[in-house]
Formats: C-alpha cells, sequence, structure tokens
C-alpha cells in the first residue's frame, strides 16, 4: 500500500480539480483551499522523499497488453525527476499562492481558474514523473490541454480564445513529429521504458534511423519549449493571467522540452544522438535565443519583454542539451525556473497595483510605490542577466563554457545573446521603475499584499541563492550533479563584459535624470519596427501558411461545389429532365388525328396478335 | 346463298373506309359519319355471322338483337355528339379538329 505513495503526485491534483470543477463552482475560496493543499501536499511529499523517505518502487499497471509487449503505466523516481518535481511544486506551491491575492479582485470564474492550476500539476507530474515515452505524450498533451484552458480563461477577450488556439495548434505540430519518433523508438529500441533502453544500446541501428528518430522527438521539445519555427505561440500566450504565464510559460511546462531531451540523452545514452541531430537541435537552440533577445529588445508589454525572454533562456536550454551538456541545460533549467516565475509574479504584482497597465512606457518611478516587488524583480532580473553572484550567473556561466568547448559560432551566440539579455532587462527596469509616473495607474499604484509578496519574496531568496553549490548539488535536477568550482576564464570575462556593454548601451539610450520619454526613442527606426512586428514571423505564418492554406482549400472545395455539385449533379439533373420532358411532351401533339391513327394501329397490332395467337 | 367471306370482307372494307376517314379528314363532322360507317361495318359483320351459325336457314338472333342493341345506341350518340357539334361550330365558327387546341395552347 504504501509504496504505491508516489501516485498522489497524480492522484491529488487531479482530485482537486475534479472537487474544484464539479462541486465547488459556486464557492471559489473553498476551490483556491482545495487546490492550494494538494499543491502544498505534493510539495511536502516531494521533500519527504528528497529528505531520504523510502516507499519502495511504486506498482505498475498495465494500461493494454499487446502481442509480446504490454503498454504499462508507471513512475520513474530518480534524481532527475524527483528534484524536477521540486521545481514543479514548489514554484506550483507559491503561484497557487500568488493567484489568491492576484485574482482577488476578478469577476471570472476563480473555480474554474483553480481547477485548470490543478489539472496543470497533475498533467505537469504525469511528464516528470513518466517511465515511459507513451506516458510521456500523455503527460505532454495533457499540459496542452491545460495550457489552452488557462491561456483562454478570459475566454470572452478574443485576443485571448485567440492566444489559446494558436497555443494549442502550433503545439499539435511538434507533438505530430513526437508522437512519429515515439514509434520509431519503439522500432528501434523494441520499448518505450526509459529504464529499459538503457539496456538496449547495443542494438544495431542505422544511425540515419537514430538521428531521424532523435528529430522526431526533438519535434515534440520544439512545439512545447516555443522554439524556433513554432516559437510563435509563446509571446501570444501572455494573454492567460500572469500566475500562469509565470507557472505554465516560464517556468515549467515550457521547460519540458528540455526535460525531455534531457531525459532521453540518460535514458538511451549519448551516443544515441549522432552528430546531425545534435547540429540541428544547437542550430534551432541558438537561433530562438538569438531571434527572440533581438525581438525582446523592442517590446513595450512588460509581460512579452519577459516571454521573449523565456524563449531566448530556452533557446540557452536547448543548445546546451544539444551539445549533449545536459548537466548545464537542467542547471540552466532550474535556476531560470526560480529567477523568472519571481519576475512573472513581480510582473503580475506590479500590472494589478497598477490597474492592469501592462506598457511599460506608461509605468515609472514604481521603486518608490512599490519598494518590495521592486526589490525582488530586480533580484529576478539580476539573476537573469547573470550578475555575478546571482543564480543565473552560475547557470549561464555553465552553458556559455560548454559552448566554448564545443563550438565557437555557438559561443558567440551565447555571447550576443547575454548582451541583448542585460541590454532589454535593464531597459525595462529603467523605465518602470526609474523616473517618475507615467500615467494614473502608475501614480496611484501601491504595494502588494501578502499574499503576493510572500511568494516573491521566497522566489527572491531562491533567485539569489539557488545558484551556489552547496544547493545546487542537492537541488538541480541531474543525477550525480555538481557545480564546477569558479573558474576565471574566457567564459567568465565574456559574461562580464556582455554585462557591461548591455547595462552601458541600455543606460546611454534610456538612463539618466533629466531623459523621461513617453516613448522608445527608437521606434522610428526600421530595425525597431521590424522587431516590433517580431520579424514579421508570424505575419508570415498567417499570410503564407494559413491564408496560403485557407486559400487553395477554398479552391478545391470550390471547384468541388461549382463543377461537381453544383454543374454536374444540380444542373446535369435538371437538363437530362427537362430533354425527357420535351421528347415524351412530343407524344402529346394535340392532333385528334394522330390519336386517331395511333389508337388504330395500336388495335391493328393488337389484332394481329391476338389471331396468330389463336392460331398458334 | 352469299357465302360469309363476301359479308367480311364488304364489312372489312367499309371499316377501313370509316378508320381512314376518321383519320384523314378535318372535318368532326366527316369524322363522325366515319364513326357511324365503322359501326355500321361492325352490323354488317355481325349479320353475317348470324347468318352463317344458323341452321337450316334459321339464323342466330342473339346477333341480330345485339345490332338492333348496337342501331339504338349509335342512334343516341348521334344525337349527343351531333349537339356537341352543332355547339362548337356556334362557339368557334368552324368545326376543324386541328383548331381544338385550345388545352395544348
Amino acid at each position: 500500500m504504501l509504496q504505491n505513495l508516489p501516485w498522489l503526485f497524480l492522484a491529488l491534483p487531479l482530485v482537486a480539480a475534479a472537487i474544484d470543477w464539479l462541486c465547488l463552482q459556486r464557492c471559489p475560496r473553498a476551490a483556491a483551499c482545495c487546490s492550494i493543499a494538494s499543491a502544498a501536499v505534493c510539495f511536502a511529499l516531494c521533500v519527504a522523499y528528497l529528505c531520504g523517505m523510502q516507499t519502495g518502487s511504486p506498482g505498475v499497471y498495465e494500461w493494454f497488453p499487446l502481442p509480446g509487449y504490454s503498454l504499462t503505466l508507471g513512475l520513474l523516481m530518480d534524481a532527475l525527476s524527483m528534484k524536477m518535481m521540486l521545481v514543479v511544486t514548489g514554484i506550483g506551491l507559491l503561484v497557487h499562492i500568488f493567484s489568491t491575492g492576484y485574482m482577488s479582485g476578478d469577476p471570472s470564474n476563480h473555480s474554474r481558474y483553480f481547477a485548470g492550476l490543478s489539472i496543470f500539476m497533475f498533467s505537469m507530474s504525469c511528464i516528470v514523473l513518466a517511465d515511459s515515452l507513451l506516458f510521456t505524450f500523455v503527460g505532454w498533451e495533457l499540459v496542452g490541454f491545460s495550457s489552452y484552458i488557462l491561456i483562454g480563461h478570459w475566454y470572452d477577450r478574443a485576443s485571448a480564445a485567440d492566444a489559446a488556439k494558436k497555443a494549442f495548434i502550433t503545439n499539435r505540430v511538434g507533438d505530430f513529429g513526437f508522437l512519429i519518433g515515439i514509434l520509431l523508438t519503439f522500432g528501434v529500441f523494441g520499448t518505450l521504458s526509459f529504464s529499459d533502453m538503457a539496456g538496449h544500446q547495443a542494438v544495431p541501428a542505422q544511425s540515419g534511423v537514430l538521428t531521424a528518430l532523435v528529430l522526431c522527438l526533438f519535434c515534440g521539445a520544439v512545439g512545447k519549449s516555443a522554439q524556433f519555427p513554432l516559437h510563435v505561440w509563446l509571446p501570444d500566450a501572455m494573454e492567460g493571467p500572469t500566475p500562469v504565464s509565470a507557472l505554465i510559460h516560464a517556468a515549467t511546462m515550457v521547460a519540458a522540452g528540455v526535460y525531455m531531451l534531457v531525459r532521453l540523452q540518460v535514458s538511451m545514452g549519448t551516443d544515441a544522438f549522432s552528430q546531425t541531430a545534435c547540429t540541428v537541435i544547437c542550430t534551432v537552440g541558438a537561433i530562438t535565443a538569438l531571434l527572440a533577445a533581438l525581438m525582446a529588445t523592442q517590446q513595450d508589454d512588460i509581460k512579452r519583454v519577459l516571454a521573449y525572454s523565456t524563449l531566448s533562456q530556452l533557446g540557452y536550454m536547448v543548445m546546451a542539451a544539444g551539445m549533449l551538456s545536459g548537466e548545464a541545460a537542467m542547471f540552466h533549467l532550474y535556476t531560470h525556473a526560480w529567477f523568472k516565475a519571481l519576475l512573472f509574479l513581480a510582473a503580475g504584482a506590479i500590472i494589478v497595483r497598477c490597474h492592469h497597465e501592462q506598457d511599460i512606457w506608461r509605468m515609472g518611478g514604481l521603486r518608490r510605490k512599490m519598494p518590495l516587488t521592486t526589490l525582488c524583480f530586480l533580484m529576478g532580473a539580476c539573476a537573469l542577466v547573470a550578475v555575478p553572484g546571482f543564480s543565473g550567473f552560475f547557470s549561464k556561466e555553465a552553458i556559455l563554457t560548454a559552448a566554448w568547448e564545443s563550438s565557437i559560432p555557438l559561443f558567440v551566440i551565447g555571447a550576443l545573446v547575454a548582451v541583448l539579455t542585460t541590454f532589454y532587462m535593464v531597459r525595462l527596469c529603467l523605465v518602470a521603475f526609474c523616473g517618475s509616473a507615467r500615467a494614473e495607474g502608475a501614480e496611484h499604484a501601491r504595494e502588494a499584499g501578502p499574499s503576493m509578496l510572500l511568494p516573491l519574496l521566497i522566489l527572491g531568496v531562491m533567485a539569489l541563492i539557488s545558484g551556489y553549490g552547496f544547493i545546487a548539488d542537492t537541488l538541480v535536477p541531474f543525477a550525480g550533479f555538481h557545480a564546477h568550482d569558479f573558474e576565471f576564464g574566457v567564459p567568465f570575462l565574456t559574461g562580464l563584459l556582455a554585462l557591461i556593454a548591455g547595462g552601458g548601451l541600455a543606460w546611454i539610450m534610456y538612463g539618466g535624470k533629466q531623459k523621461q520619454p513617453d516613448t522608445d526613442p527608437l521606434t522610428p527606426r526600421a530595425f525597431s519596427r521590424a522587431l516590433r512586428h517580431r520579424l514579421y514571423i508570424d505575419a508570415f505564418y498567417d499570410k503564407v501558411l494559413v491564408g496560403g492554406i485557407q486559400q487553395w482549400g477554398a479552391a478545391i472545395v470550390h471547384c468541388l461545389d461549382d463543377g461537381v455539385i453544383r454543374r454536374l449533379v444540380g444542373h446535369g439533373a435538371a437538363l437530362f429532365t427537362a430533354w425527357c420532358g420535351k421528347i415524351l411532351g412530343k407524344i402529346q401533339c394535340g392532333s385528334l388525328r394522330a390519336y386517331v391513327l395511333v389508337s388504330a394501329l395500336g388495335l391493328i397490332a393488337a389484332m394481329i396478335l391476338f389471331a396468330f395467337t389463336i392460331i398458334h | 346463298m352469299t357465302p360469309l367471306s363476301h359479308y367480311l370482307i364488304f364489312s372489312g372494307v367499309l371499316f377501313s373506309i370509316g378508320l381512314t376517314g376518321a383519320i384523314i379528314r378535318r372535318n368532326i363532322l366527316v369524322v363522325f359519319m366515319c364513326l357511324e360507317l365503322m359501326l355500321t361495318a361492325a352490323n354488317v359483320a355481325l349479320v353475317g355471322f348470324s347468318r352463317a351459325q344458323g341452321l337450316e336457314g334459321v339464323p342466330v338472333y342473339d346477333a341480330q338483337v345485339m345490332v338492333l342493341f348496337i342501331m339504338a345506341i349509335a342512334a343516341a350518340e348521334v344525337a349527343v355528339g351531333l349537339a356537341l357539334i352543332v355547339a362548337m361550330f356556334r362557339a368557334r365558327r368552324g368545326v376543324e379538329s386541328s383548331s381544338l387546341t385550345s388545352l395544348k395552347d
């Protein structure tokens, strides 16, 4: 009985979601308590397991048997998954608590919101704890569903409904590749279970098939982790409530792609990742990191800046995974989860207190109105831009070191992205927190309430300390992780230089006491316009892909409609009937003599027939 | 005694003349007369058969009774038919069968 305790990770949030949805539609407070309780118990359970609690291996359930193989659902509880669970449940719990404060003044249905959060916790636990690719895929689709529900929480806003749809459909594209990858995996390894794959390393598979397999599975990660060219959904997903953006679209779900890649590298062995596959993965990660960082520099919406920053950091992680440096990828995933959740939640607090104002050019002077929130946000920003001593510094250092050792172009891109990261974060902080208020909302802002401040402070502490060896060694989701000692080398100097360069640029552009612009001074430039329009990638998808497919579809449908149905079936039948009528109508000529003639002929025919019949 | 074949040939010729007239003539009055001609042809055939079937100079009277019925009915029919034709002539100033096309048009 006790050995099945880990299944509670899945059962509790699912039950909480069901109770919220079915029984507590009318009592939002009770629904919130129910969801928070389930998240808290999961977190406590996770801590207990990490502290060394042993309950034996959890039961495995047969889903359905196949000839010679049976698909099972089981939980894999190793260092990778349990420490990842700690990140998921920990941030999940804080976001649940924050949500009570964030949503308190909102007229929408809170029970639905908390049910969505609980469903998400359930689905994410599925991905993290799954012991087979199939189970992962189930969770994979479920997080897509919960993300859809939560992005579209304010579904009466057209933009939110569209964003939810866009996120879901874009993910489907990646999931299709993922599904093919799962089938290929079954073909090559003969099993879908992660723990059995390790034993099948000796299976002689052509490297081409293995490359295809890895790349197909990578497709799933491209969709879920919003990598180029499927990155378009993540910035739009910011239409959802801010805590949701923090939990799903920054800290956990979008990291699932990276987690899955690392999980594969651990179970299949890094030998399965061929040179070609690695190059593709690295390139995609690097392109995403660079493009997203560029686009982030010219966004005005505080959440969108953070969203593009998430994209760019995910690009870093994917790049690291592509360099077969899963350790660095997971380290960055882990620190990023804390500080990006912090940034989003702080942004959420700011948005609420500025009366739902998200444009940074209508904020300003917030450091005096909301000092604690500002402090938390700055801590997150410092971690993000890798100020030495903050958590992000250590993990970015790890990735840059890995890049330095594997390929110089990737290292250069990484450094460039670091410069851009510093630039856009300093820009954001200067505009939003310094100077004086630019609009009514920011004028009347006041400090966030305790239910919002508490999670912020906890996350702020984590953003500060989570990178240090003594914590990272125990908490980073990677078996046998060991934080490297500080080295005074090229990566460190590059990081420092990037920090100074980016910060200096932003200061020149936006800093200074006397400057208090109401819009970005770079707006009139052509490159600013291009970046604001997301380099026209979204427009291209809308016009060429979606529009093109719709046009072709419409042409085919028109062909069928007009050619086959209208011309052939409709018009043709009418013509045939009219023709028959014309022919038959000639019989009714109206001439008495013709009638008589015909009847006479008929009479004669009848007589002849009759006479001959008699004779015979 | 006249053989049956003579009656039948005469009756056939009479019927053919009547039929031809009914087909080719346009004047309804003439068509009407041709109809009478055909009835007469039938009567002749019946009388011929009645004589031929008779024994020792006594004809079978069944057929001759039928002939009387036919004549009576034909007389009644002529009364109705002529009345119709007169009415038609009054209405249309003509009795051409080819002009009876108002339903078609």
